[in-house]
């Protein structure tokens, strides 16, 4: 099981801005372990956020978006207590998804 | 002959501007890196873990840590870090956080602590006691460091610790003062804060526990004294242990007023 | 109790069979871009993302660090005031992959992004936008990533 993300939804004028911290490995594929084996790559493939249940976002990564990832956009047109929800799929088929309210 | 002096100053001075420029470019650089990295912290990931951790009920007697005296009472969270190491009563002890964690976790909800300290950092227990020290460093976020040194025990940890610091040995004579006893001393582009003064808010012993971007990881204190013993080639010092303690007395009590910003964001 | 690979092969088993059924939401369902990801250089990327040579923009503001003291996180970041612009695309140049991720944006969003990647040694650095009329238009920047000490 993964661990929660960190939402983060911020009034600015008539908009808000979106802070997402995910909790992945991210791993490339290309690293050794100690013992020479190849660690396998394992990474976030898609991402979607979603303003009230719409879909505002969407989002394919490889293998060189950071470990822990940090996304931020900015939604033209929210208010405070607007639902944010963020999921996201990895290629384990691993998945997740977060909810945060518009502060 | 002051002529000649002047003369010589100016050259070296020439020979300087450039490579005082080009350090200076480097230096804006890396602040420009940081600062692009202020926002958004992963280590927030580990605080609110360590939340969770914390009222909990864990271990074998399945109890939370809610009722831990980190050195404010029972329970009291906020403010704790920026008193420790200090002595505990019923410990008989001088602690720091991560040692007062281990007493928690043994005497509260039946951990076993010696296995705890047996296991390599970044696995089993190692990874929640990261939680937690990021949850409880983050409740004192924005405060000034106030070491207690009324106590006898105290102080005697603060001079252990001094003659640790100054200490040579390992098979390249290092001491940490070899690294971190001077003020403007950097490995490559990486400055290395004095230790033994107030190096500044936020910097040095006020910078732990921090996220490290180029392993992903949460390092407490206790990892970066590990990993410093390391890097002089010296015997790893134990987890949690006196030697550890003593240090970390020492710089905490020489940093006195600095501002923590634990968890920081870390190369 | 189920073991971690146990469970993964179930839910992935269960993904495909309601994919397969039509019911997971439209997005769940667009391939991942195999080809564009497995490209070695930006002309691998433009091709695999069936996109038209791209033409450098001053519309794209484009900030990235001039030095990144550890390669494995670089903050970055693009947008753009342009209209139609459907799609970013971040590309490093001399990565083993040169594609990092692509961002699309309905009308709900502005166009703008942040964003931290890897990179393994100093490139040049792509913000590629794409609009919805097949226009390419981009931003680049290099990044210098250095090794740093081994202190801190």
């Amino acid at each position: 099981m993964s661990d929660p993300m960190r939402i983060r939804a911020q009034v600015q004028g008539s908009g808000a801005v979106v802070r997402v911290l995910m909790s992945h490995e991210m791993e490339t594929g290309l690293r050794k372990d100690a013992a020479g084996k190849t660690i396998p790559a394992w990474h976030i493939t898609e991402i979607v956020a979603a303003l009230n249940g719409q879909t505002v976002m969407t989002a394919q990564w490889g293998t060189a978006i950071a470990k822990n990832p940090f996304t931020q956009f900015t939604l033209k047109s929210a208010k405070a207590g607007d639902k944010i929800s963020i999921s996201w799929v990895d290629n384990r088929g691993d998945k997740r998804t977060d909810e945060a309210v518009v502060a | 002959m002051r002529r000649r002096a002047l003369a010589f100053a100016l050259v070296a001075a020439a020979f300087a501007w450039p490579g005082a420029q080009a350090q200076t470019g480097t230096a804006d650089g890396i602040a420009q890196y940081r600062a692009l990295l202020a926002d958004g912290n992963p280590a927030e990931l580990w605080e609110a873990k360590g939340e969770l951790l914390w009222k909990q009920k864990r271990g074998p007697k399945n109890v939370s840590l809610e009722g831990c005296d980190l050195g404010q009472g029972a329970g009291v969270v906020k403010g704790a870090f920026v008193e420790l190491p200090r002595y505990f009563a019923d410990t008989k002890r001088v602690q720091d956080l991560e040692s007062r964690l281990l007493s928690c976790m043994e005497a509260q909800q039946g951990f076993n602590a010696a296995e705890i300290a047996a296991t390599p950092f970044g696995r089993g227990e190692q990874l929640n006691l990261e939680a937690l020290v990021a949850y409880v460093s983050a409740a004192s976020r924005g405060m000034k460091f106030r070491l207690p040194q009324a106590r006898a025990e105290e102080r005697q940890m603060f001079e252990a610790g001094k003659r640790i610091f100054y200490f040579r040995a390992g098979p390249y004579d290092f001491s940490c003062a070899s690294c971190h006893g001077e003020a403007g001393k950097r490995i490559r582009l990486q400055e290395l804060p004095d230790l033994t003064r107030n190096p500044g808010d936020g910097v040095g012993y006020a910078a732990w526990p921090a996220y490290r971007l180029s392993s992903g990881e949460l390092w407490g204190m206790q990892r970066r004294l590990n990993d410093c013993y390391r890097q002089q080639r010296f015997p790893f010092p134990g987890y949690a242990s006196d030697a550890t303690i003593a240090l970390a007395t020492f710089m905490g009590v020489k940093s006195q007023g600095s501002v923590s910003i634990a968890p920081s964001i870390k190369r | 109790m189920q073991t971690r690979r146990e469970m993964m092969t179930r839910s992935a088993a269960v993904t495909l069979m309601l994919g397969a059924a039509g019911v997971l939401p439209a997005q769940a369902q667009s391939a991942w871009n195999k080809g564009a990801f497995e490209g070695k250089s930006i002309d691998d990327v433009i091709k695999g993302l069936g996109l038209a040579k791209p033409v450098e923009s001053k519309d794209i503001t484009f900030t990235a660090p001039d030095i990144a003291e550890n390669g494995a996180v670089v903050p970055i970041a693009a947008s753009t005031t342009l209209p139609g612009v459907k799609r970013i695309a971040f590309l490093v140049e001399k990565n083993p992959t040169t594609l990092a991720g692509v961002f699309e944006f309905s009308d709900a969003v502005e166009t703008s992004v942040a964003t931290r990647i890897k990179m393994a040694q100093t490139s040049n650095v792509l913000a590629v936008a794409i609009l919805g009329d097949g226009k390419v238009l981009y931003a680049q920047k290099e990044v210098k990533v250095t090794l740093g000490g081994c202190g801190g």
